[in-house]
């Protein structure tokens, strides 16, 4: 390899776009991080529910921040034990805010599951908020959220 | 449909511990909003029931929709209660189904 030669060429417009890029994922994230474990507004979502009111902190839903391609992206579900008798988890529902189809799975267990650990990979139609929802055998429900912006949206359209 | 998969489990657990499952299920799920080169549209199909037993006990059960991958890929965790049999079974919406199976030796 010569020595002399450098190793990337950044010329101004590129670095530009590079500053602009990473201004909108700044400006982009942060007000995301702040605001408060909403759940997302999806009718089916809302008919689950039937008004009942979930409690958050508990169930965890990781998606990563920014996915290149909604065509696979990982998903983990998590929820802390222990779970006393009559209090185990026996279903977690995934919802999407912007798939044709909002929701997206349902995950059950027939019997008490001693670790309560999922991990799929989902389609996600374009930059949204997910909503996790865990009923427990004593009628509480649990929900996470968690926003992810879609670089390559899944070709759900028919495109 | 290619009724392939692949089936990951420890080949030895410890009685009451929960024990890792990781599957993948070779499946196109589409979705129902796309189309064929003659644009005709293509049926939805997904796996809409997919479960786990244990001995002949349902311990996991899953409804994959249509927001789920392509080829889906599932890790769960089962609680270890005595040696045997893992086995896995699907059916789509075109009523295809599959299996799979994984032994188990459960040891303490």
């Amino acid at each position: 390899m010569k020595r002399d030669e450098p190793l990337t060429v950044a010329s101004p417009l590129r670095r530009r776009i590079i500053v602009a890029g990473a201004a909108l994922a700044t400006t982009r994230a942060l007000p995301l991080r702040a605001e408060p474990p909403a759940l997302p507004s999806i009718p089916e979502l809302d008919a689950y529910l039937a008004g009942r009111k979930p409690e958050f902190g508990r169930l965890l839903l990781d998606l990563p921040r920014l996915a290149d391609d909604g065509n696979a992206v990982t998903m983990r579900l998590f929820m802390p034990g222990p779970f006393a008798p009559g209090m185990q988890v026996t279903s977690i529902a995934l919802f999407s805010e912007k798939n044709p189809v909002p929701k997206m799975a349902q995950f059950d267990f027939p019997v008490a599951p001693a670790k309560v650990e999922i991990e799929s990979r989902v389609r996600l139609a374009g930059s949204q908020r997910v909503a996790a929802i865990a009923t427990l055998a004593d009628g509480a429900l649990h929900a996470a959220t968690a926003d992810v912006s879609v670089t390559i949206a899944a070709c759900l359209d028919g495109s | 449909m290619a009724a392939g998969s692949r089936v990951q489990v420890p080949t030895e657990v410890r009685r009451g511990e929960p024990f890792e499952v990781k599957i993948s299920v070779r499946h196109p799920m589409e979705t129902g909003f796309r189309v064929d080169d003659m644009g005709k549209p293509i049926a939805r199909n997904t796996i809409h029931e997919f479960i786990c037993r244990y001995n002949g006990t349902p311990v996991f059960a899953a409804n994959l929709g249509s927001g789920i991958a392509a080829n889906p890929y599932l890790r769960f965790f089962v609680t270890a209660l005595d040696s045997g049999e893992l086995k896995f079974e699907w059916v789509d919406d075109a009523g295809e189904r599959g299996d799979a199976a994984a032994t188990l030796r459960v040891t303490g």
